[in-house]
């Protein structure tokens, strides 16, 4: 009976993706979901609206704006939280910045990305949310490969990577005390290759910047900057030209690299992802900065 | 027909979908393993080379361990740093937690769950366990079979792993001796008739050269079987899943309070065993009310029949009181209803396992708190000598334990099924997880 009674890889992640959203809504009060516009966080929306049809998501989003977002990314979440009827919350960092909570970086590599910790966790205090679902995966980064579905957070938002709890089977404990909060990764074991076969086999439209398009882009550090909205202060050696490019993850315009590609389907994707030599975040300059920079910022409360 | 949510009226930024041809996707299964052995052994390096020979290795993680080899001036590349871990860790010299790792061929797509070897760290080896469809365990055959590849095949035999795989690595240091490696196998069956594992096969390897890892080894022409890759590939998973006896844990009720929908009320959950279909007779536990499947339904439309491990909405023909923590169940078949859980224990926190003591439980989707009414024994892992003198369970350790529970679980042994027949045990004033139990 067997043959006929096995699940490929992709419905088997996307049960136990499913499941354990469905473990969230049951398990936490006032569950949020992060979402960012990148391709992992619109395959958690889709997960979330395929794990409670025909009743509507029961999560708010929660967008951590840096303000120095691509204009598609923000088009692609207004039109997406419309068409869902789910209640979007913004998090500002700009507004940060000008209350003087947070402090903007200088210098030419400056970045926003570190300030969104601080915004973050204000958001998620602000809106008394007891569990945050991102969109992390274990294949991403050597610290989000001990990452568990559950992630205890303390009441000031920290990871600690020895004081995590055992996750055995399909139970998931999400007990906590009063004041701290859970960071949820429903989309753990899928792996980049993964997601976009599953976009592509449920037909989910994405932003167009995940797409090969032309682009003023700048080199720095073997990476592919993009110059919109002068965001990036270009040095007098350094030289701005338009090429055929797309984003392989999409966060802030300052740390997002582009890559040099004619994709201009999911197909393409798939084929170019298959073939890949360099990781996604190959191109995430946040990532660059030190050997554990994502274990660094996981501790202080980032996703 | 398909109802793309996402079809967002925001042109053109999407127009960019083209018919996509018929993928290859339906014969890719999802194979999980975990690896086991002791330090040493060559663990590291056995994953980094299935990793690199099977492709799944980036430029940048390449460049990143090649630069860090000659550093620490190693000569050649050391695959053994792709599964390098974190900085905590690197500090103190260990390994703490399970690691996940992923790569994939044509055929199966792999999650490694990667258990460091040490003693003290029998729980990450449980944790996992408890999902894995194979477990590896590694064999130096300069050493043979040691007391730590008794404790890892127990605790493969013990969680119900189907397939153990055993890999005699480092044949290149006994002159890939065709003796050397039938001792060690002998060695490994004289002890492992004991154990509770269907399906065992023995590989001799070499990670370090690659050596009937993913490539067939030329320095071993006696070894007519096949290689580690195409074991895991090749490996049937098909029955690993209970396909006999209907259970579906209630984990939500989705009701969407609009007018189309007005009277829907469908019971959410991942299947956790059996194979369904509209029409069968179902009996909710622990009510004993006893209606029909009305619909198995899915975002995708009706599903005809629904097996594990399917996320799915059941919908029934009558309206019955059913909420998170219920089961529902076939009506000639259902999970035994009881208070009083026996199980086998494995101890997982520096605060020792009270007799007498209450603790939060759960089971499924099932929620209560518990009582430790009897120590029965504690198990010697190394000997499996059941001690029933000195029964305190510590950490790490493994024993039997009968437990009382406030409300009755739904509950099937172990070996019938993973997902009914486990627990975890919750400890009432930090909310850490201190045991996972298996339903004797």
């Amino acid at each position: 009976m067997s043959a006929n009674y096995q699940l490929n890889h992709l419905r088997e992640l996307e049960s136990e993706s499913i499941f354990v959203l469905r473990e969230v809504a049951a398990q936490f009060e006032n569950p949020v979901l992060l979402f960012s516009g990148g391709k992992d966080s619109i395959l958690m929306v889709h997960l979330a609206m395929k794990a409670f049809h025909p009743a509507k998501i029961p999560f708010t989003l929660l967008h951590v704006d840096t303000g120095h977002n691509f204009q598609e990314a923000l088009d692609y979440r207004d039109a997406l939280v419309e068409k869902l009827g789910v209640n979007l919350v913004v998090g500002s960092v700009q507004e940060a910045i000008d209350t003087g909570m947070v402090r903007e970086e200088t210098g030419f590599n400056a970045t926003r990305n570190f300030l969104q910790t601080a915004v973050l966790l204000k958001s998620l205090e602000d809106g008394k949310y007891d569990a945050a679902l991102g969109g992390g995966r274990r294949d991403e980064e050597k610290a989000r490969a001990k990452e568990r579905f559950f992630s205890h957070r303390d009441e000031f938002g920290q990871w600690d990577p020895k004081n995590q709890r055992p996750e055995l089977w399909n139970l998931f404990n999400g007990r906590k005390q009063y004041g701290e909060h859970f960071r949820i990764f429903p989309i753990s074991n899928w792996t980049e290759l993964d997601v976009w076969q599953y976009l592509a086999v449920e037909n989910v439209q994405l932003p167009s910047l995940y797409f090969a398009h032309e682009r003023e882009v700048l080199h720095r550090d073997g990476m592919l900057l993009a110059t919109e909205g002068g965001l990036i202060p270009v040095r007098d050696d350094e030289k701005v030209e338009k090429l055929m490019v797309r984003c392989r993850t999409i966060g802030d315009i300052t740390t997002t690299g582009v890559w040099r590609s004619e994709a201009a389907t999911l197909e393409d994707i798939i084929a170019e992802v298959s073939m890949a030599r360099q990781t996604e975040r190959g191109g995430r300059a946040d990532d660059k900065r030190s050997e554990t920079a994502m274990e660094d910022r996981k501790k202080q409360g980032y996703f | 027909m398909y109802r793309s949510p996402f079809n967002l009226n925001i042109a053109p930024a999407f127009a960019r979908h083209k018919k996509l041809k018929k993928m290859t996707l339906d014969n890719t299964e999802l194979l999980r393993f975990t690896t086991a052995g002791s330090v040493d052994d060559g663990k590291s390096t056995l994953i980094g080379r299935l990793l690199y020979d099977s492709k799944s290795i980036f430029e940048d993680q390449y460049e990143q361990i090649a630069t860090t080899s000659s550093k620490r001036g190693e000569e050649g590349v050391n695959l053994a740093l792709l599964t390098d871990g974190l900085k905590a860790e690197r500090e103190q010299g260990i390994t703490i937690d399970v690691a996940y790792r992923y790569f994939a061929t044509p055929k199966r797509k792999f999650i490694i769950a990667d258990t460091p070897g040490h003693i003290q760290y029998t729980r990450n080896m449980v944790t996992g366990a408890s999902t894995a469809n194979v477990a590896l365990i590694l064999i130096d055959a300069r050493h043979g079979v040691v007391e730590q590849t008794r404790r890892h095949s127990f605790i493969a035999s013990l969680l119900q792993i189907p397939h153990l795989i055993v890999c005699v690595n480092k044949m290149d240091l006994v002159d890939f001796s065709e003796e050397a490696f039938n001792k060690i196998k002998d060695d490994f069956q004289t002890f492992s008739h004991r154990l509770d594992v269907k399906d065992i096969d023995f590989i001799p390897m070499s990670a370090l050269l690659g050596d009937n890892v993913v490539e067939k080894s030329e320095n071993m022409d006696w070894y007519g079987g096949s290689t580690l890759l195409y074991s895991l590939e090749n490996v049937h998973i098909g029955s690993d899943n209970n396909f006999i006896d209907c259970r579906l844990p209630v984990q939500t009720v989705i009701r969407p309070y609009n007018d189309e929908y007005h009277d829907y009320r469908g019971y959410a959950g991942r299947i956790a065993g059996g194979v369904w279909k509209k029409g069968d007779e179902v009996t909710i536990l622990p009510s004993g009310f006893t209606t029909k499947v009305a619909k198995i339904d899915s975002y995708d439309g009706e599903l005809e029949e629904a097996y594990p491990p399917m996320s799915v909405t059941m919908l029934l023909e009558d309206d019955i009181d059913i909420s998170r923590g219920d089961m529902i169940v076939r009506t000639n078949n259902q999970a035994e209803v009881t208070q009083d859980v026996e199980v086998m224990l494995c101890w997982f926190n520096e605060r020792p396992l009270q007799p007498g003591g209450k603790y939060g439980i759960m089971h499924t989707t099932k929620e209560a708190r518990c009582m430790v009414k009897d120590v029965r024994y504690r198990l010697d892992i190394n000997s499996l000598h059941r001690d029933e003198e000195n029964k305190d369970i510590k950490m790490n350790d493994i024993g039997r334990v009968l437990l009382r529970t406030t409300a009755p679980l739904f509950v099937d042994s172990y070996r019938k099924n993973r997902i009914t027949g486990s627990v975890i045990l919750i400890d009432e004033q930090t909310n850490e997880t201190v045991a996972a139990g298996m339903v004797i």
